[in-house]
């Protein structure tokens, strides 16, 4: 009897479960589909690529740096206990640009940016402006939602971009500085070292979760239930989908790049 | 003419509209009064298309509102929402011209800005107000502001969630005297919803009582007070005894 209650429950959450990823699934394919249909909203546009890429600089380059220069740390400690620290620029340059860059960036545009759209497009929900924009004859999904993951796509990869270089600078700045690496034969070897796939899988990688973060604030707004609480909600499971998802999708996508 | 047969809407187990039927001959100004949490500002976005009804049907000049075109449908209405529903990122007048700067009726920036000031000052707000932000204004002003967007491209169809909730009696006076003026003007159809007896006497050709999720009593505002319906009289009396609970 019990085992069948759980059984019986266990069924009912993964039915829950996929249920859910079917609906999130349709409505990222109905955003990427509003980006390339008119009408385009440019100012809505022009004010995500701000708030994403710009004003997310001071953030991404704080963790990228303080993450490189510690990576090296860590590199140098564990590759003495067999004699390897001169491995330091290599790993530092393939841990960076391969895994954390990506991730601590994709982390960070979940907290900051997924966050930041989930509460504001919940509390539009709350307030009524959803339903306002649809008598005004604009579509929700072309107004707030395509700008926004648009705006996510192109954007992302470019903070992982520089996330990376300056990930790699923290390490070369750690080693040179308290290490006691020479600067040319550092830098050297970073170059020497990265293959073009591992620059293409980071800002691949740096793509996908930055359509995860703005397609899931963007879904957890829309769908926000009613008042104060609502919004809180919202903004909570947003940040916890978009992260979990793009830790999962980081997976995956080492698996595709680096396996074959 | 909007006619609506039979709707029903319920959410979860609570049953809002439970077989409302209404019609609002084109060019008339119908009220709908009711107490709060009846079903009012449901029955104004089930004709919209907001809400979907669970069943039933809705005709807005004999057309489906539910198929067809939405962008033109939409095209023909204004509404004003209960609580404004003003976009906070964008300036007043940017509000009110929503619909002139974007999409088919789309004007030239100068001119839409001179409309939105226009509209502003016809629900009594100054041209200074136009360069502020919704939040930074009180909340009767959003009201105005929102009554503003929903006349700015002049529709044949205006809803008001209540429009003089929260206004002091003077300027629920003027609320009251310009949806009159719109609706004589202009030949719109308008449907308001108000608790505000006041503006029903002012507003109304027909008025319509929701309760319990149907139209309880419904005629020309002329035949009002002497309906001899229970229900009509506790309401326009504002009677805590009588058939409508107070406890809901
Ligand atoms: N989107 C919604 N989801 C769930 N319940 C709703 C929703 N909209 C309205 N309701 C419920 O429907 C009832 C009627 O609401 P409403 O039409 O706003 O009342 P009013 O007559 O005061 O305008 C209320 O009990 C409200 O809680
Ligand atoms: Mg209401």
């Amino acid at each position: 009897m019990n085992l069948f209650a759980g059984l019986a429950g266990l069924g009912r959450s993964v039915l829950t479960l996929l249920a859910a990823f079917g609906r999130v699934a349709l409505f990222t394919l109905d955003a990427l589909s509003h980006i390339v249909r008119p009408p385009f909203y440019p100012r809505e546009f022009g004010v995500a690529l701000m708030h994403m890429g710009w004003l997310s600089l001071p953030v991404v380059g704080l963790t990228a740096v303080f993450t490189g220069g510690a990576l090296a740390l860590q590199i140098y400690a564990g590759g003495a206990r067999f004699n390897a620290e001169a491995v330091v620029p290599q790993i530092v340059a393939i841990g960076m640009v391969r895994e954390l860059g990506p991730v601590l960036v994709g982390l960070m545009i979940a907290a900051r940016v997924t966050s930041s759209i989930a509460a504001e497009i919940a509390t539009m929900k709350v307030t009524e402006q959803i339903d306002a924009l649809v008598t005004l004859s604009t579509h929700p999904m072309k107004y707030l939602v395509a700008p926004r993951v648009l705006a996510a796509l192109l954007t992302v990869p470019v903070l992982v971009g520089v996330g990376d270089v300056i990930g790699v600078a923290g390490g070369y700045v750690v080693a040179t500085e308290n290490l006691g690496f020479n600067a040319a034969a550092y830098l050297k070897n970073t170059v020497d070292f990265l293959e073009p796939l591992d620059i293409v899988s980071s800002l691949v990688k740096g793509a996908a979760f930055g359509v995860i973060a703005a397609v899931m604030g963007c879904y957890y707004g829309m769908t926000s239930g009613r008042g104060a609480q609502g919004v809180g909600r919202a903004t909570k499971g947003s940040v916890e989908a978009a992260a979990v998802l793009i830790l999962a999708a980081n997976f995956v996508l080492t698996g595709v790049f680096f396996s074959i | 003419m909007i006619r609506m047969e039979n709707v029903h809407k319920a959410f979860d187990d609570n049953r809002v509209l439970r077989g409302m039927n209404l019609e609002i001959p084109k060019g008339t100004s119908m009220v709908v009064i009711g107490g709060s949490g009846t079903g009012k500002s449901v029955a104004l976005k089930c004709i919209l298309g907001l809400i979907t009804p669970d069943s039933g049907k809705i005709h807005v000049d004999g057309q489906d509102a539910a198929q067809g075109d939405r962008d033109a449908f939409l095209a023909r209405f204004g509404m004003l929402f209960q609580g404004g529903a003003l976009f906070d990122s964008l300036p007043v007048w940017q509000n009110v011209a929503f619909r002139l700067l974007r999409g088919s009726l789309k004007r030239p920036v100068e001119e839409a800005r001179e409309i939105a000031i226009e509209k502003l000052r016809r629900v009594g707000l100054r041209e200074n107000v136009a360069d502020r932000f919704p939040a930074e204004l009180s909340g009767g002003m959003q009201k105005r502001v929102g009554l503003a967007r929903a006349i700015a491209a002049e529709p044949e169809i205006i809803f008001f969630d209540e429009p003089t909730t929260g206004l002091d009696p003077i300027m629920s006076g003027v609320i009251n005297d310009l949806i009159r003026e719109i609706v004589t003007e202009m030949g719109a159809t308008a449907m308001t919803i108000t608790h505000d007896m006041s503006s029903v006497r002012a507003i109304a050709d027909n008025v319509a009582m929701l309760h319990d999720g149907v139209i309880q009593w419904t005629g020309p505002v002329s035949e009002m007070d002497a309906s001899g319906d229970p229900y009509l009289e506790q309401f326009i009396h504002g009677r805590a005894e009588g058939p409508i609970e107070a406890v809901r």
